[in-house]
């Protein structure tokens, strides 16, 4: 279980965050819901340990990981822009996480080879990333960040600048792969109707 | 029918024909006489039969090119270790005095070459003078403005949150930095190891002022043997050698960056540290950095001030004079060279401002044929100094062009030196000017040519004066190709610094350093004030 406790974030002399608390329970997916700029992306921030918070703690599983640095939380990410390496193929970004643990090369090809099939993108390993149309990059993206098994996966507006029809389309693969891979998932959105489509439940900051 | 309206239509608002090859003459006369004919005249002499296999049979020339070769390596690898962290520290986090310590790193690349060793004279313990490590310690800190700015430049636009994504992926900083940020930065680190390479392989100055006669660099060796033993066909040969491995490497590097090259979207802009960790080594390599540069010039100065262990004026008294006691002269009058310096620093800038200015409005105007004037006036900066100046010096030697006594020579090469610089400083500013301008300068009723003159001339003026400043710094240092034009009694500021640091005894030393003190100051002063005037030009036209 994720436990944000008593968040608080300051800016200056802006408080983003204000003693803000949240918990996600085993295989739930969450929806954090809110218009811009009420501090939604910093508190996903502060949970992936990319931040630090000027208060407050972060709890997985039990234990305080408030200190711990962002690659020893095993907590992934699906950035808004994707934030794919330009410099590697597909394959390389999706098997990014694993490398980084020395996992052997097969066992490393094998897993990215199911994600791109469980994404729907079979056979695209050994494409260059900047020729990926906006729907692939985002598919990319999320097969890059389920692909090392994190305990959580935080999900900061990833269905955004999309046309409606894919968008839809989108929304509806991605609860289905979060049930599927049985994920534990808090998504940052400003979309209602993308809030209830995916989450299990809402939260509204 | 049509094709003849068509023609009518273009030639409506076109430019006079005469216009191009007008400004174009005076440019293209300059880089025929002062360089092409030099540069063959060097070659006529490298092809003489016999010259090759005596210039380079002769003892020590494989001493001297492996030299060359290993500190300029040495010295590369280095600067690129060294400017590392401080290009992030610039390009990654906002800070007071941040703009300012971005000045302390860039100051030393724009002073001349021979301050820079009379720094590293005054800074370097006696047992470290005339050695290797001598000569490349001062090339880290003459050239980490090159990594700070280019690798900084790249640094800065690269997405803060592609890193974020690296470690949510459980990369740990090492890593981070192994398989993303290094990858990533491959074409500034290329280019920046490159243009490093450049200037410490062809390194002059410094190398000849801290190597001493046991490391000469290729240059100082050229110049040691048309100067010092009249070896001028063995120092041709050695020259052009020069040429070549430097356009081997300018061709081999520009291949690497095309590979490396890789496209990302998106920007990082600088923050305030906020982590424990960043808040304690930010202003760290911040403030080491801040006293690595300015460590040697504070030296340097104090170094002028002190006489046998006190601290003492006698040496900026007597740099009015030859003498160093009454009846003893030794023939370099440091004042009158700081006269000398400024005069002939003021004709090289009109010179190269008048034929670079000429040459920018050439360029842009005449579109496709400009190109070749674009790389023909672009070979002297691929040339070395050393190498312009024993050209010239061969070239102009026999009547009717013996100009070898002429007060202009040492100006027409500094100018030589100088003038790519004012074309690339102009190039981009006139190349920006939408054409729209013209046109609506010919809706106001301009003539094509009034309307050019009112657009394109003018917008010119504010970084003409950067440019301006930049030509003088260069011809203020300029120590290469002054060494080969020089004439006794008629000294620069460059070449009477390394006289008097070549003299053994206090008072002529500590002369040497007041005078690069000096000419320190006054490179300084005059990149400062210029690069003050032409930024406010170009806030203005905004």
């Amino acid at each position: 279980m994720l436990e944000a406790r008593d968040i608080t974030v300051r800016f200056g002399d802006r408080r983003v965050l204000d003693s803000t608390s949240l918990h996600v329970g085993d295989g739930e997916v969450v929806a954090l819901l809110g218009p811009s700029g009420v501090g939604k992306s910093t508190l996903l921030r502060v949970i992936a340990g990319l931040l630090t918070a000027d208060g407050g703690s972060v709890w997985l599983d039990g234990t305080d990981i408030t200190v711990l640095p962002a690659h020893r939380r095993s907590i992934g990410m699906v950035f808004q822009d994707e934030q794919l390496f330009p410099h590697l193929s597909v394959g390389a970004n999706v098997g990014f996480g694993l490398r980084m643990q020395r996992v052997a090369h097969g066992v490393v090809a094998a897993r990215v080879a199911e994600l791109l099939e469980l994404v729907g993108l079979p056979g695209f390993a050994g494409r260059q990333v900047t020729k990926l149309s906006g729907g692939e990059a985002k598919r990319v993206a999320l097969a890059r960040s389920l692909a090392p098994r994190p305990k959580v996966l935080l999900l900061d507006e990833p269905l955004t600048g999309l046309d409606r029809e894919l968008h839809d389309r989108l929304a509806t693969d991605l609860a289905a792969l979060l049930r599927a891979t049985d994920t534990t998932a808090l998504l940052v959105t400003h979309d209602h109707e993308e809030a209830a489509k995916i989450a299990d439940r809402v939260v509204t900051l | 029918m049509a094709g003849s309206v068509e023609r009518d239509r273009a030639a409506l608002n076109r430019l006079p024909r005469w216009l191009v090859p007008a400004l174009a003459v005076l440019p293209a006369i300059g880089l025929a006489v002062f360089y092409l004919w030099p540069l063959l005249t060097l070659l006529q002499r490298v092809v003489q039969p016999g010259s090759i296999g005596h210039a380079l049979s002769a003892p020590g020339v494989a001493r001297v090119l492996w030299f060359t070769l290993w500190q300029a390596l040495a010295s590369t690898a280095l600067t690129l270790a060294v400017g590392f962290a401080p290009a992030y520290v610039l390009a990654r986090y906002r800070f007071p005095g941040r703009r300012a310590l971005l000045a302390a790193v860039t100051v030393p690349f724009m002073l001349p070459t021979v301050v820079v060793g009379a720094a590293f004279l005054a800074l370097l313990p006696q047992s470290w003078h005339g050695t290797a490590r001598a000569v490349i310690v001062a090339h880290v800190f003459f050239n980490v403005a090159v990594v700070v700015r280019l690798v900084g430049a790249m640094w800065a636009v690269l997405p803060t949150d592609l890193t974020a994504a690296a470690r949510t992926l459980g990369a740990s900083p090492a890593q981070v930095l192994r398989h993303v940020v290094l990858p990533l930065l491959r074409p500034a680190l290329w280019a920046a190891a490159t243009v490093v390479f450049l200037f410490t392989f062809t390194s002059f100055g410094a190398a000849r002022l801290l190597g001493g006669a046991a490391n000469p660099t290729l240059e100082v060796e050229i110049a040691r043997r048309a100067t010092q033993l009249g070896d001028v066909d063995g120092a041709a040969v050695l020259s052009v050698l020069q040429l070549l491995v430097l356009a081997v490497v300018v061709w081999w590097s520009a291949r690497w960056q095309r590979r490396a090259a890789v496209q990302f979207a998106g920007v990082g802009a600088p923050r305030r540290s906020r982590s424990r960790a960043e808040r304690r080594w930010v202003p760290t390599v911040a403030a080491a950095t801040a006293v690595a540069m300015l460590t040697p010039l504070a030296v340097l100065i104090s170094r002028s001030l002190r006489l046998g262990g006190r601290w003492s004026l006698a040496a900026w008294r007597t740099l009015g004079s030859a003498e160093v006691r009454p009846g003893i002269s030794l023939g370099v009058d440091p004042l009158a060279s700081l006269v000398t310096s400024f005069r002939l620093a003021a004709v090289a800038t009109v010179l190269s401002v008048a034929i670079g200015g000429l040459a920018a409005l050439a360029i842009v105007s005449a579109h496709r044929h400009g190109r070749l004037l674009d790389v023909g006036l672009m070979l002297p900066l691929g040339t070395s100094a050393v190498t312009i100046g024993l050209g010239m010096l061969i070239t102009f030697d026999t009547a009717p062009f013996d100009w070898r006594a002429a007060w202009w020579l040492i100006p027409a090469g500094h100018a030589l030196v100088a003038t790519p610089f004012v074309v690339r400083a102009l190039l981009p500013v006139l190349r920006s000017i939408p054409a729209d301008q013209r046109a609506a300068a010919a809706t106001l009723g301009a003539s094509p040519l009034r309307a050019w003159l009112a657009v394109d001339v003018r917008r010119v003026m504010r970084p003409l004066v950067a440019a301006a400043g930049l030509a003088a710094a260069i011809s203020l240092g300029e120590f290469g190709a002054t060494t080969f034009l020089t004439r006794s009694g008629r000294e620069t500021m460059p070449i009477a610094i390394a006289r008097l640091l070549g003299r053994t005894g206090q008072v002529p030393r500590a002369q040497g350093f007041a005078l690069a003190s000096i000419l320190l100051v006054a490179t300084a002063a005059v990149v400062m004030v210029a690069s003050v005037l032409g930024e406010r030009g170009g806030a203005s036209d905004a």
